[in-house]
């Protein structure tokens, strides 16, 4: 999926808990998810240091989305 | 018994009209058999007959894809083949590329069994193995004797509607098509004897060569990200409660597009997930673990970036099958280019 | 550690007035199963009903399936620290067998991921179960239990059952015994010092909640990998726990009949000297991965091994600990062999695994998960096909008004186990 979106020149930042498989499909911006069943946030931690998390995870792919990259990154 | 009907595809050079001076001729079709198709005929035997030959020139056929394949299927359309064959290609690229597009449409769009013949290092072999039965030949027309048996043995079997074997047994291109049958031992005891081989350092077949996966430039990144527009996609299997387009929750073959205008987080009551490969407790308690709405809207209201498409996509990533999530990347791409998106956050769980 | 394990064959399952096995039948007594069943209060009702090879019968929604076996002498239960005592350990001594029959366990679905055995009929061929006497207990949960509490009242029912027709095999004589022997490790690799060491990876679904395994009780999520003794899983050390894709979740049957245990037994002083099995586990966060991976390169370093064969279950991301482990043991120095199962879309055309590593050269293929199949009305449906669609392998509008659907195989249990145990294989076409 994200090969089918980038090819249209949309940079794309993957999310994503099993980083080697993001490798393997050819995700170009990868940030490592927490967990497979969530990754943005963190439950065990409680709402409120989760979102706080969560937060930072989406700024983070947002700062991401504006950093140049000529290969395979995971930030 | 009437005849099997054969309809034989070549181009300009092999029906002998000419050369790269004469690539540019138009489709025509004729009640004959024409250069190779003599070889074809007699190794085909007296149950079949090549009732036309397709003769195209590359440079037109490449120049005018669509156009020249509508044009060609009707010809053959008309004289209703059992079986069709292109080529042999061997090593010529346009040519082989014009057998690969012509046998791909007329089993998908006529549905008559097809076949051609390639070198392996025509690029038509790549473009089209998984398509199109390409029997392997040599480099050049010296080498069509060599590759005749095979190929009419695969028409004599199409025609038949006899099992076509694996790629080893009848001489065509490994397809890469997965395709199951039932071993003499057990998966098990393979294993066992391919390690003994492989520790004494004796040849083994692995089953599954290991793949490569194609890659894309990454794109450029966002310039102004206060005035970009921002999408989110998840493989995550979120959706709407009830689940309304009915998505698998397993190698899926298709994705939603849900709406969360006027929504500041993904609220429980609202939306849960239906990905069959993870724990979902913690997402169906607050699905902006896998969907961050709640972050991204605050992150919106205070202008650290443009703005929030929307809606979101979803699909389910357990064991969905990679054409499937190529085709939901491409689809959804183009819908986003079309509403003029920057970037994309792709959540994978 | 040594074990005779002792086999009485089962060609029936009939209902009597009391539980024992004469000429090969196995009589049950259904009032005193059921009573054992709802012993637990999360279980609102069960009944018992038998399906036989051949019968055009469906079984489906199923969850477990398992194999009654007893520990006759050595020490230790079977299923130890789950309804066993958790100590001593198992492995030991004589454990008997009543090979041919299997209870399974069928109830309205916890996830997606519970599946579907044909007694009769094309998706036959596919299932080891179609060719054994089942005996179901079909069980409904007591109100609207948490998912997870009733998965696990129904995998304990499951186990009670086995363990009580297991009873009736202690005192019998076994039509067939076999031993299984692996000595402590000097010893062991002193014994064949001109054959090369193998060892067995054994990866454990360990995924969350729901998509768990249990090694001596302990939920295989919270391990780090450990050394085993192959004969401590003939006697039920490791319970399925986990409702993963049916075709290949490692039943608890599967468990106490592990294919690569059992062919590495048969090769075992001919051509290799089998040293024990290495437990691991499938967990959700990269750091386990990771870590566990690289404690598997170092335990099979440790080992000496020269050889080993790892397997999986389930898929998608369990792919990227079989090719880390597949990596960094090559690069410890021992040659390694997978074995799997393929997913490559139901045309066969797309990428079979969902992670790959160069090391990966030699693969023994279970199968491909996605092909489809028609699977014919029966006569006769235990449990309910209400939710065909919704289980894994079925889509919205698969079922036909008559009962007859069609599926991917993934829907049924155990048809592409990942750990060898069928015949079937996929190829390149």
């Amino acid at each position: 999926m994200v090969k089918g979106i980038e090819k249209y020149g949309i940079p794309v930042v993957h999310m994503a808990t099993v980083v080697p498989i993001s490798l393997t499909i050819g995700a170009n911006r990868i940030i490592p998810g927490v967990g497979i069943p969530y990754p943005i946030g963190d439950p065990l931690q409680g709402e409120k240091d989760s979102y706080k998390l969560r937060l930072k995870m989406v700024k983070k792919a947002l700062e991401v989305l504006q950093t140049p990259v000529t290969e395979q990154t995971v930030f | 018994m009437a005849k099997f009907r054969v309809v034989h595809y070549i181009n300009q050079f092999f029906a002998g009209l000419g050369g790269e001076e004469k690539a540019d001729l138009r489709p025509e079709i004729r009640d004959s058999v024409l250069g190779p198709g003599v070889a074809l005929k007699a190794s085909l035997g007296d149950d079949y007959e090549i009732v036309a030959t397709v003769i195209c020139g590359d440079n037109y056929f490449g120049e005018n894809l669509d156009e020249a394949t509508d044009t060609i299927l009707k010809m053959i359309e008309e004289y209703k083949p059992d079986v069709f064959v292109a080529g042999p290609a061997f090593n010529a690229g346009r040519y082989g590329v014009a057998c690969g597009t012509i046998c791909k449409a007329v089993e998908e769009r006529l549905g008559i069994p097809s076949v051609t013949g390639m070198y392996v290092e025509n690029p038509g072999v790549d473009m089209f193995r998984k398509d199109v039965i390409i029997v392997e030949t040599g480099n050049s027309a010296a080498k069509l004797s060599a590759a005749m048996p095979k190929l009419s043995s695969l028409v004599k079997k199409m025609a038949n509607k006899e099992e076509i074997l694996g790629p080893k047994e009848e001489g065509y291109h490994e397809r890469g098509i997965r395709v199951n049958y039932f071993a003499d031992k057990r998966g098990s005891e393979r294993a066992i004897e391919m390690l003994v081989n492989k520790l004494k350092g004796e040849e083994y077949h692995t089953d599954l060569p290991m793949p490569v996966f194609d890659r894309v430039e990454p794109a450029a990144p966002i310039k102004d990200i206060k005035k970009a527009k921002i999408a989110v996609v998840t493989s995550g299997g979120i959706v709407p409660q009830g689940n309304p387009d009915h998505i698998e929750s397993s190698n899926a073959t298709k994705w939603g597009k849900y709406d969360i205008t006027g929504m500041d987080r993904l609220s429980a009551d609202e939306f849960t997930t239906i990905h069959g490969g993870y724990d979902r407790q913690f997402a169906m308690q607050n699905p902006n673990v896998v969907v961050p709405l709640d972050a991204l809207r605050q992150l919106e209201k205070e202008g650290e970036f443009g703005e929030l498409v929307n809606y979101f996509c979803a699909t389910t990533g357990t064991g969905t099958a990679t054409a499937s999530a190529a085709k939901f990347g491409s689809e959804i791409g183009q819908m986003l280019i079309d509403e003029h998106v920057d970037g994309v956050i792709l959540v994978s769980t | 550690m040594k074990l005779e394990l002792g086999k009485i064959f089962i060609k029936d399952l009939q209902f009597k007035d009391k539980t024992y096995v004469e000429n090969g039948v196995l009589y049950v007594n259904k009032e005193e199963v059921e009573a054992l069943v709802l012993e637990d209060d999360k279980l609102a009702s069960c009944h018992l009903e038998i399906a036989r090879p051949g019968e055009s019968v469906r079984i489906t929604p199923v969850k477990d399936v398992i194999e009654p076996r007893v520990k006759v002498s050595g020490g230790g239960e079977i299923f130890p620290g789950v309804i066993g005592k958790v100590s001593p350990t198992v492995g030991s001594g004589r454990t008997h067998a009543l090979e041919g029959c299997c209870v399974v366990t069928v109830g309205k679905i916890v996830g997606f991921q519970e599946g579907v055995i044909d007694m009769s009929g094309p998706a036959a061929e596919y299932c080891p179960f179609s060719k054994t006497c089942n005996l179901c207990v079909v069980m409904e949960p007591n109100g609207e239990l948490e998912t997870h509490v009733y998965e696990k009242a129904a995998r304990l029912a499951g186990l009670k059952v086995a363990n009580y027709l297991g009873q009736a095999a202690k005192e019998l004589v076994p039509d067939e015994v076999e031993t299984f022997e692996t000595k402590p490790i000097f010893e062991q690799a002193a014994m064949y010092p001109d054959l090369p060491k193998v060892g067995y990876i054994h990866m454990l679904q360990s995924q969350g909640l729901l998509h768990d395994t249990y090694y001596y009780g302990v939920d295989a999520k919270q391990i780090v990998p450990t050394i085993m003794y192959p004969t401590e899983i003939m006697d039920g050390a490791i319970v399925s726990g986990n409702c993963v894709a049916p075709c290949d979740k490692v039943t608890t049957f599967h468990h106490l009949h592990n294919p690569v245990i059992e062919d590495c037994y048969k090769h075992h002083g001919k051509d290799i000297n089998f040293m024990g099995v290495i437990l691991t586990n499938e967990n959700v966060f990269l750091a386990d991965k990771e870590r566990h991976s690289d404690m598997v390169a170092k335990l099979c370093q440790w080992m000496q091994l020269d050889g080993v064969l790892i397997t999986e279950e389930g898929y998608g991301n369990p792919d990227t600990d079989l090719m880390m482990n597949c990596h960094k043991v090559e690069l410890a120095g021992t040659k390694v062999v997978l074995i799997t199962d393929e997913f490559p879309g139901k045309d066969g055309k797309s990428q079979s695994l969902a992670d790959t590593c160069k090391e990966a050269d030699a693969l023994s293929s279970c199968g491909q998960g996605n092909a489809t199949l028609q699977f014919p009305a029966m006569d006769h449906v235990i449990g309910t096909q209400d939710y065909i669609e919704m289980q894994i392998g079925g889509w919205a509008g698969c079922v036909n008004p008559d009962g007859s659907f069609e599926a991917e195989l993934q829907i049924i249990i155990a048809s592409t186990i990942a750990n060898g145990y069928n015949r079937l294989a996929a190829r390149g076409y």
